[in-house]
């Protein structure tokens, strides 16, 4: 029993790891507003959803806990964000074939 | 596995309790939310690849500051969300409730800004139907049309995170929720990041397309 409830509560001794993952979505964010003011062409969007990917994880992994969850979250959240993507890429070829 | 938290209460002897499964089953709501935000990124991803000039023209109409600005409240209120859960386990009652009084109140002031935007949109003519947005190329009008659906979709959905928050407020002060039971806490602060998340991808898409 206790191996996954102290995973679970064990990572949660301290206020310090959110506080550095703040500054860190903070300052990914003042990065993604300076390129934004730089041409990159055809880049731009690769690097703001890159950046946007970024940021997603570390809410996902240390703010929402994942890392320390049942591995099995970790193989659902995998499966919903696939089954997205897999909507997307059809819908691409669909369109750049149409 | 996740059968086996049995948590022992003083006055009603042996009561079962299974946090991993109601975490879960969050988490399953939270896929649902993720599929009805998704349909309309995949839209929005279609308009923007067959209109990619009339997006980055009408995007330039929108002010980035206080998109930016928005940003940094809700990554604030994220980190706020956490910490009031690291509060109460380390059953410091009074911190955490303070904490996510903090957070009902930067996601006010994002409602407030969100307020501020709108409203001005409006009082220069641009709104779904107007005769200002209908004046404009096909791309511009499908940009506005998505950024006032997105963007009110999502405003919707932190006026009801801040309904949870406040309830989660009256939980912890009446202690329903405490400081060796506070799954309902975790589940309402896994909504709140998931409406940071959504933002997240949001603030690019439309404000930093020049």
């Amino acid at each position: 029993m206790s191996h996954e409830n102290e995973k679970h509560e064990n990572h949660s001794t301290g206020y310090g790891l959110y506080i550095i993952v703040w500054l860190a979505l903070l300052g990914l964010t003042s990065i993604t507003v300076t390129i934004a003011g730089i041409d990159l062409g055809s880049y731009t969007l690769f690097v703001a959803l890159t950046i946007a990917a970024i940021k997603s994880y570390l809410v996902i992994s240390i703010f929402m806990h994942i890392k320390y969850e049942d591995p099995i979250f970790k193989v659902f959240i995998l499966i919903s964000v696939l089954t997205l993507a897999v909507i997307f890429l059809l819908t691409y070829f669909d369109i750049i074939y149409r | 596995m996740s059968q086996n938290e049995h948590t022992l209460n003083d006055s009603h002897g042996h009561v079962h309790r299974d946090d991993v499964g109601a975490r879960m089953g969050m988490w399953l709501f939270l896929f649902t939310e993720l599929l009805l935000f998704g349909g309309m990124f995949l839209v929005y991803a279609v308009y923007r690849f067959q209109y990619p000039d009339q997006f980055h023209l009408a995007a330039t109409e929108l002010n980035t500051g206080i998109g930016a600005l928005n940003t940094i409240i809700l990554l604030t209120s994220s980190l706020t969300v956490v910490l009031s859960i690291t509060a109460l386990q380390k059953k410091n009652k009074l911190l955490s409730v303070l904490l996510l009084v903090i957070t009902i109140l930067l996601a006010l002031f994002f409602m407030a800004n969100k307020y501020v935007e709108w409203s001005t949109k409006i009082a220069h003519g641009i709104y779904p139907g107007s005769e200002v947005l209908l004046a404009k190329q096909n791309g511009e009008i499908l940009f506005f049309g998505l950024y006032y659906v997105m963007t009110g979709l999502h405003a919707l959905h932190i006026i009801i995170g801040v309904i949870i928050l406040a309830f989660m407020v009256v939980f912890i002060l009446k202690d329903v929720i405490t400081h060796d039971n506070y799954v309902k806490l975790e589940n309402g602060g896994l909504y709140w990041h998931l409406v940071d998340l959504i933002w997240i991808f949001l603030f690019p898409l439309f404000y930093l397309i020049q």
